[in-house]
């Protein structure tokens, strides 16, 4: 299995739309097979588009607002006392989080295809939250999915999409988390695929999806690589980008514009949710050795029992808080390109409380996963050594966990 | 020898009716359970569905998830689903079983071990929703050698050329899914639409057999009656569900349900 250079990741599937031969797919009911075939066209025609690219970069620059910030975090290097400590705010971003791209993405291409009414699927409620805000900016009627669990400990944003028009769906199967919402997202679009547009939430789902996710969420790293040359002059030496990774669709963004850099000058590093230490379950099907299964159309490294039944999965951040990763990290993954590990439940809320008490940035409980590991490796590593973690979610919409795992003195008012 | 099915449809042909399909879930709401409502409504039903229950489904309504949670719950492997098909050729020999599932059960059990243990517990025809054509023209042809029938899905959202094209390479059955929906659906287009579609269909090979599915009910049936076969599934996990609430023999009232719907199509 080969990365190849030149070509961007999203377009190095085979024609049945799988990377290395055997991650993502199409595994679809014949019902969506045409909805998606017309969705592959469309997609396909408009990333050339020039006047489609010029609306898309106009919404970004004065809707979503770009570039997000690159910043040194000054005090928590010194307390490390390591590698240089840096961030890319992608938290800056309109909404609170990167899921605004791939939403306001999702929005352009339902105008072109003229369907009415968009669905989507949300698990910590960002992709939601953001996913009602481009509909209602785009005039797009908005309904999104979400497991009854994630409702209840999600609230900000839930309350959010319910402020934006959009009809919040609660998901009261299996494990009522965003599997779950996934699955009932699918099968809502199974029934209306004739009037709706879905989009899926991350870089998961049949192949069409997460392309056009990897395709959106890459506006972090081509804002990072301008931000890198501008403070260092060039690409650093010796770079590493930290990221969360659930679905993956941050973290795919957060690296595209580098893959093709040697890893030894930049590398990549991918954050899973390791779930409660006292906890069997996880969220981190790569870290720890999952089988190739398929879930939500996409054949992928995912938590399951030997019959294939999907398993249940465990994590504080409820965005990482999936059984499956996108098959483009399954991708990066078995092509070495990408080095994956986990952080616990534990681990991230003690990073969370070291970034705040150091730094004027509150990252969410995912991205709090990447700090927990950037800031344990940074010790050992050299001052000339950058490391970039994107936080690519505020802590707003965890106020309620905060509170009740760290005390009030962790939770201030916005 | 003819498959089962192809014997199944030749014999309601005869009797001037459809065939009549039931589909419930394997394991709901327990192994046994699940084996004697087969053997139940067999005298009544054509060709048996049986379930593979999964716990992501992309394409089953609240219904038909309903009972897979519960048999999963109730401990149903992949393995226990031979034994069931098992069982029940020995109590029925001629009468058709196909499995319908998703492919990650296949998968990891391994296609041509699954195909194997198919064979020798006597399965007849599968149904894998969510490998769709041309993805699924592998396994088919595995199937095809077993002498198993890879039964193609088309949809209301099936282009022209794309019909021609799975049912050309498809085997003898095929099943045509009523409108764009979930299994369990409120029957949201015309029956008379409906077969429209499926004449258009029915034309291009009128040797294959083509069944119609999801949405059929009680009521519904008798409307559709010009079709090859008619699949019933949801209509059973809802007695089901129902006969366990009002803490009624499943059974009977599954098999008194299949007896109602055979009387409408007659």
């Amino acid at each position: 299995m080969k990365l190849k250079k030149g070509i961007p990741v999203i377009d190095q599937g085979n024609k049945l739309g799988f990377w290395g031969g055997k991650f993502g797919g199409n595994f679809v009911p014949e019902t969506l097979k045409k909805p998606i075939e017309d969705l592959e066209v469309l997609f396909n025609k408009l990333k050339k588009d020039k006047k489609f690219i010029q609306e898309r970069d106009k919404c970004f620059k004065n809707w979503v607002g770009v570039p997000t910030r690159f910043i040194k975090l000054e005090n928590l290097t010194k307390h490390v006392g390591g590698a240089q400590i840096w961030s890319k705010v992608v938290s800056d971003a309109n909404g609170g989080a990167h899921k605004v791209y791939n939403a306001t993405v999702h929005c352009l291409l339902a105008k072109r295809s003229g369907k009415k009414v968009i669905i989507g699927d949300t698990g910590a409620g960002y992709a939601g939250k953001m996913l009602s805000m481009a509909a209602k900016k785009f005039g797009l009627k908005c309904k999104i999915f979400m497991g009854a669990k994630d409702i209840a400990r999600q609230q900000p944003n839930v309350k959010a999409m319910k402020k934006n028009g959009a009809e919040v769906v609660p998901v009261y199967s299996g494990s009522q988390t965003l599997v779950d919402a996934v699955s009932e997202c699918m099968r809502f679009w199974v029934a209306n695929c004739d009037t709706t547009a879905m989009c899926v939430g991350s870089t998961v789902g049949p192949a069409v999806f997460v392309r056009i996710c990897g395709w959106s969420t890459s506006q972090i790293s081509r804002e990072l690589k301008v931000q890198l040359i501008d403070e260092f002059g060039s690409i650093p030496k010796k770079l590493k980008l930290y990221n969360c990774v659930g679905g993956g669709s941050s973290s795919f963004g957060f690296w595209n514009e580098f893959m093709d850099y040697d890893k030894k000058q930049c590398e990549f590093i991918g954050v899973e949710a390791g779930g409660p230490e006292k906890s069997k379950k996880h969220a981190a099907p790569l870290t720890y050795g999952s089988k190739i299964g398929i879930l939500h159309g996409a054949a992928q490294y995912v938590n399951q029992d030997s019959d294939g039944q999907i398993e249940e999965t465990e994590s504080i951040s409820a965005g990482l808080d999936y059984p499956g990763i996108s098959p483009l990290h399954c991708f990066l993954k078995d092509t070495k390109r990408a080095r994956y590990t986990a952080a616990s439940d534990e681990q991230a809320l003690e990073a969370y409380k070291l970034v705040t008490r150091f730094e004027k940035l509150r990252p969410s409980l995912e991205p709090s996963h990447a700090f927990a590991v950037a800031i344990s490796e940074s010790k050992k590593l050299s001052k000339d050594t950058i490391v970039v973690v994107n936080s690519c979610g505020d802590a707003y919409k965890d106020r309620g966990i905060l509170e009740k795992r760290l005390g009030k003195k962790y939770v201030k008012s916005n | 020898m003819l498959n089962p099915i192809s014997v199944a449809f030749k014999k309601a042909k005869q009797e001037n009716r459809p065939a009549l399909l039931t589909y419930t879930v394997a394991g709901d709401s327990s192994k046994k359970q699940s084996l004697n409502i087969l053997k139940s409504i067999s005298k009544n039903a054509d060709i048996l569905e049986l379930g593979v229950p999964h716990n992501t489904p992309v394409a089953d309504g609240s219904q038909i998830q309903t009972s897979a949670y519960r048999a999963i719950k109730n401990g149903i492997k992949v393995n226990d689903i031979f034994k069931i098909v098992k069982d029940f050729k020995k109590f029925d020999k001629d009468k058709p079983i196909i499995l319908m599932g998703y492919y990650n059960m296949i998968f990891q059990y391994g296609e041509n071990k699954f195909l194997n243990k198919c064979k020798l517990s006597g399965v007849n025809g599968l149904i894998v929703v969510d490998l769709p054509w041309p993805e699924n023209k592998n396994f088919a042809k595995k199937c095809k050698k077993k002498s198993i029938y890879f039964i193609q899905l088309l949809s209301p959202t099936t282009t022209k050329i794309r019909l021609k094209k799975i049912i050309r390479d498809s085997h003898p059955m095929n099943y045509f899914i009523s409108m764009l929906s979930t299994t369990g659906g409120k029957l949201k287009v015309s029956p008379n639409d409906i077969l429209k579609n499926y004449t258009k269909i029915k034309k291009i090979d009128p040797k294959k057999e083509i069944v119609i599915g999801f949405g059929i009910t009680e009521k519904t049936i008798g409307k559709l009656k010009s079709a090859d076969g008619l699949v019933v599934g949801s209509a059973f996990c809802k007695e089901i569900s129902k006969s366990l609430k009002h803490r009624q023999n499943p059974v009977t009232n599954v098999s008194k349900l299949v007896k109602k719907l055979k009387s409408k199509i007659l």
